[in-house]
């Protein structure tokens, strides 16, 4: 892993008028590093990631991104032309619901040549290449290649959704309950997926997930939130076979009995 | 008191010409950039070109001579009533030839007849937004026009070929206006598209259930959208117009009688009537003059 981090994340809150949505949340992420951000429902983790990807400006707090210029730039100052042009070329974000993140009514093959064409890719035939290596990469078949994802299972469209994102190569992915809405069966292979992907392109990646399991596969280093504040944070396997705080006993403890 | 006392000229009270004219001199201003205004209830339902008139409406003057054509032709419903409506509120000059005409209101069809300066072509609008298709959120659509962000379009283009192994989109096919914004040229066939580039006319386009203005001033670039592998390409047809000859323009196809027959003659009647006058013949012209002719000996 590189010296310097990515995103700088310094004393972040976010207040919904008077309800806490999260509040001063700190951290430094580095590039290749995968960070999961867990805690029941309600504790702030939507709230934290909307924040970090410009989804929602933070009440209070500072985001910083290192450039592909080498540059640190505050997110919050940024126009929204450059942080939409961040959010499609360097950033992904794979949302909980597939719909939400994919064209449902355009082509597999168009929706992975999107981003390409938003940065001004015109050969009709390499944007097609490049959507066709996509889909075998995230294990679907090539020849759906002309099908629209309402056709597709729920595990294929959150495939899509990923091929979707990454087909521009960028360095940070947000994900939001990747396997949320997913069969056993469907997030196993999901996460093998995503485990490898993330691996060989040295992504980094903020995976919010409610699942220890997801985070314990995924992540690195994980945070635990709770009422909007984050309690304990280390590496994944300190925080898991040896949680300090109470609240994170007790997530661990009945995660374990089920 | 006569009819036409009962109208204000050309229909509309002074305040909403004057408020429709600040519109399209801000469209002129901003080429192929879509200016909401607020569009007015006209006598006749929408669809039937209420934004288009109200272009015209708001810029005609005594002196104008007006045509107006619907599928290129002069003499359809559509085109017959706004003519008349005009001659009725306006008490202007009306003619159906392409060249005599000051403003020209179309549907669907760009003449011919090259324009020239002077002119002005007033296109009948149903939907201006060429976004529309695949973002049905009107404030993420004026935030791609704001930002640029035009990739949709080609998605689009890459559909049309992934489905049809080519670009089959005919109507409507969306340009690029001065290297910046991106605009629907109403449905008329990408024919037409060409005409639109660095035209020596002004062309003004009105939406009135969208209640949207646009415009292509004279001498403006307007670039089809495509791909490097796929080029623009305008439709071409395999032979001339049956009644005059034509080659190079848009055909229409007319069926004859029920046994199958059929043929193609110019979707723009005053370009082929003139064409005729002028002694020029097509197929199934040529046989049926040497008759008459033959018969008058
Ligand atoms: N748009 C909103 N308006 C008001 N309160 C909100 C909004 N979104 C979230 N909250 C509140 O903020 C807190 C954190 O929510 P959220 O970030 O969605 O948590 P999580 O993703 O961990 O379930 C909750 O109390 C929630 O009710
Ligand atoms: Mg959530």
């Amino acid at each position: 892993m590189s010296a310097v981090p990515l995103l700088k994340v310094s004393d972040v809150s976010k207040f919904y008028g008077s309800r806490i949505g999260c509040r001063n949340v700190s951290f430094e992420l580095y590039p290749g590093e995968v960070l999961a951000i867990v805690g029941e429902s309600g504790s702030g983790k939507t709230t934290l990631l909307s924040c970090l990807s410009t989804r929602l400006m933070p009440t209070s707090g500072v985001v910083e991104y290192h450039m592909r210029d080498g540059q640190y730039r505050d997110l919050a100052r940024m126009s929204e032309a450059e942080r939409r042009f961040l959010m499609r070329t360097d950033w992904g974000f794979v949302h909980q619901n597939p719909a939400d993140g994919l064209r449902m009514t355009v082509s597999a093959g168009a929706n992975v040549g999107e981003r390409l064409m938003a940065v001004g890719d015109r050969h009709y035939g390499n944007i097609r290449a490049a959507a066709g290596d996509w889909l075998r990469r995230v294990e679907i078949e090539e020849d759906r290649i002309d099908d629209q994802p309402r056709a597709f299972s729920g595990g294929m469209r959150q495939r899509l959704q990923i091929a979707r994102n990454l087909v521009t190569s960028p360095r940070l992915v947000f994900m939001d309950e990747p396997t949320g809405g997913l069969d056993v069966s469907v997030q196993a292979r999901l996460l093998d997926l995503v485990r490898g992907l993330v691996h060989d392109l040295g992504l980094a990646a903020v995976i919010v997930t409610h699942d220890l399991a997801v985070a314990r596969l995924l992540s690195h280093r994980m945070m635990v939130m709770k009422d909007g504040a984050v309690i304990e944070q280390g590496l994944t396997d300190r925080v898991l076979d040896d949680p300090r705080e109470p609240y994170t006993q007790l997530l661990v403890s009945s995660i374990l009995q089920v | 008191m006569n009819d036409l006392a009962n109208y204000n000229f050309a229909y509309l009270d002074e305040q909403t010409k004057r408020m429709i004219r600040r519109a399209i001199l801000k469209a002129i201003a901003i080429p192929g950039y879509q200016v909401p205004f607020a569009s007015r209830e006209m006598p006749m339902p929408y669809g039937w070109g209420t934004g288009g008139v109200q272009v015209t409406a708001s810029i005609l003057g005594p002196s104008d001579v007006l045509k107006v054509i619907d599928q290129g032709a002069d003499d359809t419903t559509n085109a017959v009533s706004i003519r008349a409506f005009f001659q009725k509120v306006a008490n202007v000059a009306v003619t159906t030839r392409t060249a005599d005409a000051t403003i020209i209101q179309t549907r669907h069809r760009i003449p011919e007849e090259k324009l020239g300066e002077g002119q002005t072509l007033v296109y009948q609008v149903p939907i201006p937004e060429p976004l529309r298709f695949l973002e049905p959120r009107e404030t993420e659509t004026r935030k791609m026009h704001a930002l640029e962000e035009y990739g949709l379009m080609h998605v689009k283009l890459y559909e049309d070929i992934a489905r049809n192994g080519h670009i089959a989109t005919t109507y409507a096919y969306p340009v690029k206006v001065e290297g910046r914004y991106v605009m629907d040229p109403s449905p008329t066939p990408k024919f037409d598209n060409p005409k639109m580039h660095m035209s020596e006319a002004l062309q003004l386009f009105g939406a009135g259930r969208e209640k949207r203005i646009y415009a292509v001033p004279p001498y403006t670039e307007v670039v089809s959208l495509d791909f490097e592998d796929h080029p623009f390409e305008v439709q071409k047809f395999d032979r001339p117009c049956a009644l005059c000859g034509a080659e190079n323009v848009y055909l229409d196809e007319v069926v004859l009688d029920d046994k199958g027959g059929r043929m193609f003659v110019c979707s723009d009647t005053d370009h082929c009537e003139d064409r005729r006058a002028h002694g020029h013949a097509g197929a199934m012209l040529a046989p049926a003059a040497k008759e008459s002719q033959e018969a008058a000996e």
